[in-house]
């Protein structure tokens, strides 16, 4: 404590990661068989990374072609657009109606749960779903402002305030990790 | 990356980079009004003044519209029946309604340079929807970013401006928009319509509007503004359409097809013959259809008012 430079400590590194994900794709195949009714959703930025690798094992494992899958930006549905800071918008992508469907939203990291909170607003001005499940890779669940739950978690941790967690994707950052950082004070 | 202005004033003092940074943002509000629900809660808490000190139809339903879409609460004041009639001055009624606690004030007025007048006394960010002669920036905006739709980019592109350039805040902020994006822009029409030393922007003149269009891949055609001309610039309206006017066989007369513009509202048989207005080659409604999707994130953008976070 009291020093300057970022604790590093890793969550789950590349084989652990692998295999946090193959079991979330399997709890999710648990859950929703065949992927008929069922329509993923990743939320941009950070969160179609994780959704694009469980889509990928979901065709692998369940052999499905198909699964309707969707990406999300949730900007305009934020609630701190006047706290000094404004988001850039990423596209939206969801060329399938969710009308009657049981969607499973999916971001890297729940934190206060204001993203889902505001992903659930954008996600309703597209259609009324059946149900929404939420899948996050990293789970903080101390840090909770919202009463907002996930379904399908990879991994729980405690952490504080000023503390961040940082996922990296082999397509994006060249390796699969997922670390915590200490800022310090 | 933010804009580099808290203000929308005039395109003049915008970056190449903020322009780019606003056609990014209307993008995905084009893809928004598409759309079942067009509406989003961005500026859910923002409330907006449509202050109109001269006459709009396009401008301000567009304005009212995009500030709906964006969840704004907006007030609209128009100088006719209002204390303006009554001797009241411009700080006096713009503090007036900010008092009443309005955070953003879209407005137009007949004096050249007022918005930037009322940016030096007051708090609430402005946008300029049209100030006399000078700017009309969100419609240099909405028309390049129609080109930009149209043709894929602008840089590079041969855009022909044709009519009243004199009395036109269009055609200024056209010119500086559209040079900033590196396309070469030329003005045309009789020459009692074009201002003296308008060559030192680096726009091309010509006073044979056929020759403009054979130079150029658009052609925005201005409306005649006899509300403007104090004194008589040309004999008579049907003389301008004979020798200035864009008409069907003109186009038929050139080697190619150009695109056609117009920032309306048109005089149909003057500038602009309706067998040109409503041909596919026009992208008149385009540009009023992007109009919404430029002025919402216009006012997205200046709503932040901080850095953009990544």
């Amino acid at each position: 404590m009291g020093s300057n430079i970022p604790y590093l400590k890793t969550l789950l590194d590349n084989t652990q990661l692998n295999i946090t994900l193959q079991r979330l794709a399997h709890q999710l195949v648990e859950n929703h068989q065949n992927f008929g009714n069922t329509a993923i959703i990743g939320i941009q930025p950070r969160g179609i990374l994780l959704s694009d690798r469980i889509v990928m094992l979901l065709r692998s494992i369940t052999a499905q072609e198909h699964i309707d899958y969707g990406k999300l930006d949730i900007t305009f549905h934020r609630d701190d657009v006047h706290q000094g800071s404004i988001h850039l918008p990423e596209p939206t992508d969801i060329s399938f109606s969710i009308e009657g469907r049981n969607v499973v939203l999916i971001d890297d990291v729940l934190h206060t749960g204001r993203t889902i909170r505001a992903a659930i607003d954008a996600l309703m001005a597209y259609g009324r779903p059946n149900d929404v499940e939420l899948m996050t890779l990293i789970d903080r669940h101390f840090s909770r402002e919202l009463p907002i739950q996930p379904d399908y978690v990879g991994q729980t941790i405690d952490t504080i305030i000023t503390q961040k967690v940082k996922v990296y994707w082999q397509e994006k950052d060249g390796k699969d990790e997922v670390v915590l950082i200490d800022q310090g004070e | 990356m933010s804009l580099s202005v808290k203000h929308l004033l005039g395109i003049k003092e915008l970056q190449p980079q903020d322009i780019e940074l606003i056609f990014q943002t209307a993008d995905t509000f084009k893809d928004l009004l598409q759309r079942q629900v067009k509406k989003v809660p961005a500026l859910r808490d923002t409330t907006i003044a449509n202050i109109f000190f001269e006459n709009s139809t396009r401008t301000r339903i567009s304005f009212e519209l995009a500030e709906k879409r964006l969840g704004a609460d907006t007030i609209n004041f128009s100088a006719s029946g209002s204390s303006v009639s009554k001797g009241e001055t411009l700080i006096d009624t713009v503090q007036n309604i900010l008092a009443m606690k309005v955070d953003m004030v879209v407005m137009r007025h007949s004096a050249s340079g007022a918005p930037w007048f009322l940016a030096n006394h007051i708090d609430a960010g402005i946008i300029n929807a049209g100030d006399g002669t000078n700017e009309h920036p969100t419609q240099a905006l909405l028309d390049a970013f129609s080109i930009r739709e149209k043709l894929g980019n602008i840089k590079g592109k041969r855009v022909a401006i044709l009519g009243d350039i004199m009395h036109s805040r269009v055609a200024l902020s056209n010119i500086y928009c559209l040079s900033k994006l590196g396309a070469e822009v030329m003005v045309a029409g009789p020459p009692t319509l074009i201002p003296k030393h308008i060559a030192e922007l680096g726009v091309k003149v010509e006073y044979d509007v056929k020759k403009a269009l054979e130079w150029c891949e658009v052609a925005n055609v201005l409306r005649i503004q006899l509300e403007r001309q104090h004194k008589p610039l040309f004999s008579t309206l049907r003389e301008y359409s004979l020798y200035y006017g864009v008409n069907r066989q003109m186009l038929d007369s050139l080697e190619k097809e150009i695109v056609i513009m117009h920032p309306g509202p048109i005089n149909r048989g003057v500038e602009i013959n309706s067998d040109v207005a409503d041909s596919k080659q026009s992208i008149i409604l385009d540009q009023v259809e992007n109009g919404v999707a430029i002025r919402m994130a216009v006012m997205y953008l200046l709503s932040g008012r901080g850095e953009i976070v990544e």
